[in-house]
């Protein structure tokens, strides 16, 4: 081949004190048409290594102030990483001798007196092995820098991350979860929002694959999440919001697993969607338990109109844990190849004692047969302790930016009209409207418990001509919503619900006046006593809606006809006395 | 070969066997199970006789298969699944995607 043949030119350092065989070697090596330095001693030959940073070093064994063996050693140091072969000049022909060159750090030797076809044939060769070292730490280096970069990149993404998707409610003292710490990159997410209305959402989710697509797909996720649920959406519009974004964005073949919670502390209930994820369970105080099992597609598989956001209901007590989790606990793996599985798992939930969080017991439990605690980067776990109070809603509010920016007076009306009542829910877009005023927003939860309840009254009383009364007992419960259901089919086209919203500044803060009129019948109103409704009345309101208003409220008032209510909610900015209106839970 | 194929006696099904572990090594293998010389073919069975274990990737790989054959109107059935497979495609509620027997 022509490259051994013709090998490129080198720069070599040879060392040789005597002056015969050294003169040959360089003319040999100069005639092959390498570059040539020449030193007399082992110091000079250390010394000329250092400033001149040859290839390559030829060494004779025995020479005065400095031997070979030990120059050898002082220039492999000085070389470091860099592959600088080196090769002993010798007579010796006792194999021994030989053998020790090398074992003292010679990589070869040549044997003196000089044959010019295997010098030409020994620096080829150790050329190519010099040359692909030079490769090789290049390639390392090069990989450990993107190594580096990446991983710097992962830590930033990873605060991005944190901003969009820990905003929520998950430090709440009833909440106890487990989460990898690791890196967002593992596909599994676990947010907690709480409702303007009270309450909160929860969302346990599991993207197929690692990496990349799925901290992708996470982000999305976290934004409609948190953004709807705190603008007072429902757990159906937001699932069936996550569905169609994740179709649109993730490609085929992945998607998100999830288990959606809406937690109602006011009204003791518990709404669960799971499509996926293995079941999620309602441990009950008396040791009893109910599974909430998947039954839909995971998110972002359906077509928008194929999606079925139906959420299962429960009744909920206090001190009843909901539980939350991914796959990776069945899955997780001991060394004998067993899995967890689900009989472990309810034998573990059996045993949990009454005073430990299941999150916390489960956990323990997993890491104790997995007998591996890095398993547990894969668990996603959460348990939420019902209590008889809001946990979020007696949390103090954050201290407002400014309660004079946005608008200050302005008045609307927004009126919905015949089939759209069957199936909008303006709620949110009410509440956007009211929360243009930057000092209302310490008051979102309670403003969008008024107009919600303005809402469903007018909606399920004055629209549908439903009874509360049937409300009594649980198949009455679904007596009423089959039958709101059904009617809601047959809202006539002149049907109408009307809002009128007005507000003004006020010293301090300021007056949101909302009105409510629908089209409906109305219904007797004992006009003198105030805000007291008489319960026997014909459009009878079940329980809580209205002394729910009065509590929240300065003033409530009906019309004649009973078929417009009116609410005056005065606000006063947090640092001037919020705390008047801060007892939203009951 | 982990996934083998074959076709039906009349030459409109195709027959898609997964052994051992359906997961993410066996991507390309099944890809290019139902993508080459599919022409003509109407049917897929996915034969899961000998497969032991199912991950969230492999129903991702069922889902492009299925947009492959066609979406909504594809015809794909999964036969002889094992307790374990079973219970994953029963949680992921692939029974309304395909016909699981």
């Amino acid at each position: 081949m022509t490259d051994s043949a013709n090998p490129r030119q080198l720069r070599l350092l040879i060392a040789d004190d005597s002056n015969t065989d050294r003169l040959i070697l360089q003319a040999i090596l100069t005639r092959q048409g390498h570059e040539v330095q020449a030193a007399v001693d082992g110091e000079a030959a250390v010394n000329l290594y250092e400033s001149w940073q040859p290839d390559m070093v030829l060494l004779d064994v025995m020479m005065p102030r400095l031997d070979g063996v030990e120059a050898a050693r002082r220039i492999k140091e000085l070389a470091g990483e860099r592959l600088v072969p080196v090769i002993f000049l010798t007579s010796l022909s006792d194999s021994g001798a030989l053998a020790q060159c090398l074992e003292s750090g010679g990589d070869d030797f040549l044997p003196k007196p000089y044959n010019p076809v295997i010098i030409r044939a020994k620096l080829g060769a150790f050329d190519r092995m010099r040359r692909m070292h030079e490769t090789l730490t290049r390639q390392r280096d090069l990989i450990r820098e993107r190594n580096e970069q990446l991983l710097s990149e992962q830590v930033t993404a990873r605060r991005v991350f944190d901003n969009i998707a820990h905003t929520g409610c998950l430090d709440v003292a009833d909440i106890r979860y487990h989460a990898s710490p690791l890196s967002v990159f593992n596909g599994d997410i676990l947010f907690a929002c709480p409702r303007p209305a009270g309450g909160m959402h929860l969302l346990v989710g599991d993207f197929t694959g690692h990496g990349l697509p799925a901290a992708i797909g996470a982000l999305p996720v976290a934004e409609i999440f948190y953004g709807m649920t705190s603008k007072g959406f429902s757990g159906p519009d937001v699932l069936r919001e996550l569905n169609q974004k994740l179709v649109r964005i993730l490609p085929t073949g992945i998607f998100c697993c999830a288990c959606f919670v809406e937690v109602d502390f006011r009204d003791r209930r518990v709404r669960a969607w799971n499509g996926g994820l293995p079941d999620g369970f309602i441990l009950r105080v008396d040791g009893s338990r109910d599974t909430l099992p998947s039954t839909g597609l995971p998110l972002g598989v359906l077509a928008p109109e194929r999606f079925a956001a139906s959420m299962s209901e429960y009744v909920v007590r206090p001190g009843d844990q909901l539980l939350l989790m991914t796959d990776g606990v069945l899955e997780a793996g001991n060394a004998g190849g067993d899995w967890f599985g689900e009989q472990r798992l309810a034998r573990v939930l059996d045993e949990c004692p009454a005073d430990t969080s299941p999150a916390d017991f489960l956990v323990e439990q997993v890491q104790a047969f997995s007998g591996r605690s890095e398993d547990t980067d894969d668990l996603t776990i959460l348990a939420l302790k019902i209590s008889a109070d809001d946990p979020v809603a007696s949390r103090p509010p954050k201290a407002s930016h400014s309660a004079l920016t946005g608008p200050a007076s302005w008045s609307c009306r927004y009126q919905l009209d015949g089939e759209t009542l069957a199936g909008f829910n303006p709620l949110p877009l009410l509440l956007h409207v009211c929360m243009a005023v930057a000092g209302l927003r310490q008051h979102s939860g309670p403003v969008y418990t008024i107009l919600s309840e303005l809402y469903n009254n007018a909606l399920e009383h004055g629209i549908l001509q439903l009874s509360s009364l049937w409300k009594d007992g649980a198949e009455g419960f679904n007596r009423y919503y089959a039958e709101r259901q059904a009617r809601l089919k047959q809202v006539g086209s002149d049907q109408y619900i009307r809002f009128d919203l007005e507000h003004r500044m006020r010293a301090s803060g300021g007056r949101l006046i909302i009105r409510c009129q629908d089209s409906g019948k109305g219904f007797k109103v004992d006009r003198n006593p105030g805000p007291v409704l008489s319960v026997g009345s014909e459009r009878a309101f079940a329980g809580r809606g209205i002394p729910l208003i009065q509590q929240l409220s300065s003033d409530l008032t009906y019309n004649k006809e009973g078929n417009c209510a009116e609410v005056v909610y005065d606000w006063k900015s947090v640092d001037t006395g919020f705390e008047e209106r801060a007892g939203f839970s009951d | 070969m982990p996934v083998n194929t074959r076709r039906s006696d009349d030459g409109e099904t195709r027959i898609i066997a997964i052994e051992g572990r359906f997961d993410f090594s066996t991507h390309q293998a099944f890809r290019d199970a139902y993508e080459k010389d599919s022409e003509g073919i109407r049917h897929w069975v996915v034969d899961m006789s000998d497969t032991t274990y199912l991950d969230s990737s492999a129903l991702g790989m069922l889902l492009l298969l299925r947009d492959f054959a066609g979406g909504d109107q594809a015809s794909i059935r999964i036969k002889n699944c094992n307790n374990d497979v079973r219970r994953i495609l029963t949680i992921s509620n692939f029974e309304q995607l395909f016909a699981i027997e």
